[in-house]
């Protein structure tokens, strides 16, 4: 059985025909469910095991990044997507998703070793604007679901604002899912390019203290074919964004 | 009611604010010391202290990196340090403002309805400028007066007044008129209409004995406007040897469409978009627009709706928009600001703000900008051109243009306001110091999350059959939209049934208001219901304001009130054909053939290489998003480092099947078209070709746009330039065999100076190209691929340089072989000769292998501009097979790729650092 993945499409949601793209390759089956649609029918969700938000501009970013679809998971679905993440499905927050899940407090989330008043936020980049470039992404934890067991740099593109990961105090070391890298895998070290809006600890992706739910900047989904590889033409390919997904619904699939 | 004032302030410095230093030092601004943005919003309503504290901790901070202040008005906000003065701006009212527009509905979402109204503004804290400087500083960079207000100090937000609804007619008494003051009409109500077009409604007024509406005037005026019926391009032009051209389309672009009758072009200047076949299962449609008046005096909004403004092209032909492209034309970015004339902005905000325009559009509603290019030249100083291109996808057969009696006419998407009125006829005249100021109503912000709303709804109501017809609203709103879906057929609207953003709108300000992101769709009446539950789906508001009628006349009513009733033929067919005269002459005699002065070739190189016209643009390519929708094979900046110029752009679709994809490129130069129009067009169209070539299309399946930008076509010698370049359009096309598949003009790019003199831009051809590439994963890159391999020069190579290079006779046979051998995966990299010559291909190809070349060539002519040549990376174990390919053709072996990175060509040697360096530090940006 193929697991069912739910990718909420919103007001303002770009890329989510890309990750459907890249979930049905990685073996799952996955629809769009617009959010009118689940906010009809909200026991709906609890009939897939996988949970995407999309990239895009949700209500075009107005008062901040993924601000205000935030205030409609809270509004409308707070009881239904807890229970999804209390259960230990897969969800994962790409790009305007992952501001969204860190705007709505779902990311990081609880934290065993934080402390007591500790909020994490995702503000514009350093440079001051936009940008679209590839990058390279090194897997930081063993204990998401989403990066375990992933040896290869993953190498995608960023095309984002407001991707600048910052926090009030601290994060402990367990909610590192991803972080920014060279092109041979050594570590950013805050510098621009290879981290490209300035992170604290060249954050791309954290993940919550169970590891079943991640955001994420870079766009994975933007690199699951040979071609799409900015040097595919140099005979550097990969595929290697599909491989997270593959672990997301490979971890679905076994649950 | 009470209004609040938050100030949000940010605890590390605001990152939008290092820009703003860098571009007022720019503007002559030295003694700015520091300048810092920050929000203000303003809320009206009842609202407690707790109320109050709720809005500023969820919806109005970031709790990580910023607070919230607030006082009640008219209390000031406690006074700033003393040497620190205050700016603010907030936007006028009617201007979209969707942030306030998000932000009284999320408010609400959260239970605090007590708040009833909001806008949005900013506030700089400016050190180290008297006021005097700081009222400058606003004008020129901080605020627009077009759509902003603004105040040294604090400033009082504003509302959309609430007015009565207004019905109100005028009747335009035309009947006992003379010349004159039909002219005078025509003048006062900025109609840009001529005598013989006065007359011609004159005379149908008369025979139907009475005077026209204002509402049908109004109609009329846009109907007829050259923005909407192209009049220049189908004039009867007598040209000065006696010759009469019987319209420039049929004559020289259609003619040459139709004389190819290719194949695949599926539908050719008759729609919205240009579409040709991609593969069995799919079209795609391909449309470039101008928006160039507009974001001459507000760049951002101009650019922005723009980019919205074509990509309802695409869907007004049913397809899913899946690629942008931008081609921008600017004054030099080092302008002296004070031989700017009276009334332009600085071609350096201009850009920014155009630049800022295009990425907010293109990246919020998620379509890739994937191709572009950006040229300078002192003659778009106060006329900058913004070319808009956006290319489509839908399954064949899938698209209706058959309106039915019966059907309803429903408008989809954003709400009617005063945005832009009258922009057809605005864009139709000449610009004066005093443009910016009348024709603020003229120019809009975009809302690209309401046009998301739009693709979303209609690619599902295509694929559901749910509608007859459909079309977009631009320029002259639904009196072109509606106007031209009934033109068959009749149709009776009522406006009082059309939903605005504020009251107050007379009936001809509904019909002609341009405000953006709607479509007019033809529906059945029994499928209303379900496109509905769509529109629902997708928070995008449905209104049906009438009905197709079949009675053949167009009759708008406000409520009880019969406000226009026209006949049909009169408004399509009634206006006299244009009749124009032109002078042709030989511009290229006053250009000597000289070659161009070549001293050090080293430090001519590195010139080219950061001059503006050549240098990197990867500062605003990369703030586009090019990537989304997951297609982009040949991204625009490519290579080891990503930092050199792609020569197209290839993208393959997301949801075909098989291996196909689409190259996108362009060709436009100004330079030339100050020289010659006809050679100048056989240039772009050739660059153009030999761009989307040497990624990998077939030329045999290459189709093309114009958009051609000129000065005003009364003066006979701008008239005569434009008959060159539309005849070098249907020459090149045969001789290319490459249709046109689409085309627009943007004419009268002049600009009456206080100084009493005409600016005119360049006569200037952007030929866009869309062709197909049959297999992606056989895209070449230009970037040197590896060391040892051999360089090849195709093409004829013109030794003596001409103002204007020709295009040599083999060139589309050159084509066809450098195609064959992409196909057979003989060549690894490839990039075409343009502007800077010879060396300069050389010296990118270097640049993007961070590889070096040795190179055997004539030194006195590296720097020739020729057409119809590249250079092509081939393997030495592939020699043979490739030179096959170009037997009977000319091609020469001029050099190899080396190991060490050194550019040498003959006895000169340059270090790839040092071109690298050059290409990447644009001089005058």
């Amino acid at each position: 059985m193929k697991p069912k993945a739910l990718v909420l499409q919103a007001h303002g949601s770009n890329r989510d025909f890309d990750v459907i793209d890249a979930l049905t390759l990685a073996g799952a089956d996955a629809s769009g469910v617009p959010l009118n649609e689940l906010r009809d029918q909200k026991s709906l969700l609890a009939d897939f095991q996988l949970l995407v938000v999309p990239g895009g501009f949700s209500y075009a970013d107005a008062l901040g990044a993924g601000k205000l679809l935030a205030l409609d998971l809270a509004s409308y679905f707070i009881d239904e997507v807890s229970s999804f993440v209390e259960a230990g499905k897969p969800v994962i927050g790409i790009c305007n998703g992952f501001q969204v899940l860190v705007k709505s407090g779902i990311l990081p989330g609880k934290q065993s070793q934080a402390p007591a008043k500790n909020e994490a936020t995702l503000t514009f980049n350093a440079a001051g604007h936009f940008e679209c470039r590839w990058v390279h992404l090194k897997s930081a934890s063993e204990n998401c679901v989403w990066t375990k067991g992933l040896t290869e740099i993953i190498t995608c593109p960023i095309a984002h604002g407001e991707g600048n990961f910052q926090v009030t105090e601290a994060i402990s070391q367990e909610h590192i899912a991803l972080t920014y890298a060279k092109m041979d895998g050594a570590s950013a070290n805050g510098a621009y390019p290879a981290n490209p809006n300035g992170s604290i600890m060249d954050i791309a992706g954290i993940c919550n203290a169970k590891g079943n739910v991640m955001g994420l900047m870079p766009h994975p989904e933007n690199h699951i074919y040979n071609w799409q590889h900015p040097r595919h033409t140099r005979g550097e390919t990969g595929r290697s964004g599909l491989k997270l997904f593959e672990n997301g619904v490979n971890y679905a699939r076994e649950m | 009611m009470p209004i609040y004032k938050f100030l949000i302030q940010t605890k590390n410095k605001d990152p939008r604010s290092g820009g703003l230093l860098r571009d007022a030092h720019s503007l002559g601004f030295q003694s700015l010391q520091s300048i810092n943005m920050q929000d203000l919003y303003f809320i009206e309503g009842q609202l407690s202290q707790e109320e109050l504290q709720q809005l500023a901790l969820k919806l109005l901070t970031d709790p990580v990196t910023q607070s919230a202040f607030w006082i009640e008005l008219p209390t000031p906000l406690p006074p700033s340090k003393a040497d620190v003065a205050i700016l603010e701006v907030s936007l006028r009212p009617g201007v979209t403002d969707p942030v306030a527009e998000q932000l009284v509905r999320a408010a609400h979402e959260i239970n605090l309805d007590g708040v009833q109204r909001a806008a949005t503004g900013s506030r700089f804290q400016i050190e180290g400028l008297n006021a005097r400087e700081i009222e400058a500083l606003a004008k020129q960079l901080l605020a627009n007066n077009v759509i902003q207000h603004w105040r040294v100090g604090e400033i009082t937000p504003s509302f959309p007044q609430d007015a009565a609804s207004s019905g109100t007619v005028e009747t335009i008494s035309l009947r006992n008129l003379s010349n004159d003051e039909l002219l005078a009409v025509s003048k006062e109500r900025r109609a840009a209409l001529d005598l013989a077009e006065m007359q011609a409604i004159q005379n149908y007024y008369r025979s139907e004995d009475r005077d026209p509406t204002d509402v049908e005037f109004e109609t009329i005026a846009q109907t007829w406007s050259e923005h909407c019926v192209h009049k220049t391009f189908k004039a009867k032009v007598t040209l000065d040897d006696g010759k009469v051209i019987d319209s420039l389309i049929k004559t020289y672009l259609k003619s040459a469409t139709d004389k190819i009758n290719a194949p695949w072009v599926i539908s050719a200047f008759v729609d919205n978009a240009g579409i040709i076949d991609f593969d069995d299962e799919f079209e795609i449609s391909f449309k470039a627009e101008t928006h160039n008046h507009p974001s001459a005096v507000e760049p951002f909004g101009g650019a922005n709706t723009g980019v919205g403004g074509v990509i309802r092209d695409v869907l007004g032909v049913s397809a899913k928009p899946i690629a942008n492209t931008d081609i921008l034309c600017f004054g030099p970015q080092d302008l002296d600001p004070k031989s700017l004339p009276d009334g332009v902005l600085h071609p350096r905000r201009i850009q920014s703000g155009v630049v800022a325009g295009v990425q907010d559009y293109g990246n919020k509603i998620g379509i890739p900008t994937v191709n572009g290019a950006i040229l300078y030249d002192e003659g778009y100083t106060a006329n900058p051109l913004v070319f808009c291109g956006c290319v489509g996808i839908a399954p064949k057969g899938k698209h209706r243009k058959n309106p039915q009696i019966g059907d309803r006419v429903v408008v989809l998407g954003g709400r009617t306001g005063r945005d832009g009125l009258r922009g057809a006829t605005f864009s139709s005249m000449t610009m004066d110091a005093q443009t910016g100021e009348v024709s603020g109503a003229s120019v809009q912000i975009g809302d690209p999350i309401t046009e998301k709303g739009l693709i979303d709804v209609i690619v599902r109501a295509r694929d559901l059959e749910l509608y007859n017809d459909i079309t977009d609203c631009g320029a002259g709103g639904l009196s072109s939209a509606v106007g031209e879906m009934a033109s068959a057929i009749g149709c009776d609207v009522d406006l009082t049934q059309v939903r605005l953003k504020y009251p107050g709108l007379a009936p001809w300000e509904i019909w002609l208001s341009e405000a953006q992101e709607r479509m007019v769709l033809a529906v059945a009446p029994e499928k209303i219901s379900a496109l509905q539950k769509l529109c629902d789906t997708f928070d995008t508001e449905l209104t049906d304001i009438g009905e197709f009628t079949g009675k053949n006349r167009l009759v708008i009513r406000h409520g009880e009130k019969t406000v226009v009733n026209m006949d049909n033929e009169f408004l399509h067919e009634g206006i006299p054909q244009r009749q124009l005269k032109a002078v042709i002459s030989n511009q290229l005699s006053a250009i000597s053939d000289q070659p161009l002065p070549v001293g050090d070739i080293k430090e001519h190189l590195l010139n080219l290489l950061s001059s503006p016209n050549i240098a990197s643009k990867a500062s605003v390519i990369r703030i586009y998003d090019h990537e989304v929708q997951g297609g982009t094979v040949i991204k625009p900046l490519t290579g080891l480092e990503a930092d050199a110029p792609s020569d197209a752009a290839v993208i393959k679709p997301i949801g075909t099947k098989g291996q196909k994809g689409i190259a996108l490129s362009n060709g436009i130069n100004p330079e030339f078209g100050k020289r010659d129009a006809y050679k100048m067009t056989w240039s772009v169209m050739d660059e153009a070709i030999r761009n989307a070539v040497a990624v990998g299309a077939d030329p045999d399946r290459i189709a093309v746009l114009d958009n051609f930008c000129w000065g005003d076509p009364l003066r006979p010698e701008t008239m005569g330039t434009l008959v060159e370049a539309c005849r070098g359009c249907h020459d090149a096309a045969l001789f290319y065999d490459t249709p046109f598949i689409s085309g627009k003009d943007s004419l009268n790019n002049e600009y009456l100076g206080t100084d009493g003199l005409r600016h005119a831009i360049p006569p200037t051809l952007l030929i866009s190209a869309i062709g197909i590439v049959h297999d992606v994963n056989k895209a070449i890159t230009m970037d040197l691929k590896e060391a040892g391999n051999l360089i090849y020069l195709i093409g004829e190579f013109a030794a003596e340089q001409k103002a204007i290079p020709d295009v040599p006779s083999s060139t589309p046979n050159i084509y066809r072989a450098l195609h064959q051998a992409i196909t057979n995966e003989l060549v690894r990299s490839a990039h075409d000769l343009s502007e800077g010559g010879l060396a300069v291909t050389a010296a990118e190809m270097c640049i993007g292998g961070r590889l070096g070349m040795n190179i055997n060539f004539e030194t006195s002519i590296i720097f020739n501009e020729v057409n119809g040549c590249l250079l092509v990376e081939v393997t030495p174990t592939n020699a043979l097979a490739f030179e096959e390919q170009f037997t009977n053709l000319p091609f020469n072996k001029i050099g190899a790729v080396t190991p060490n990175p050194v550019l040498k060509i003959s006895n000169t040697e340059i270090a790839v650092d040092q071109l690298v360096h050059a290409f990447n530090n644009p001089k005058g940006l």
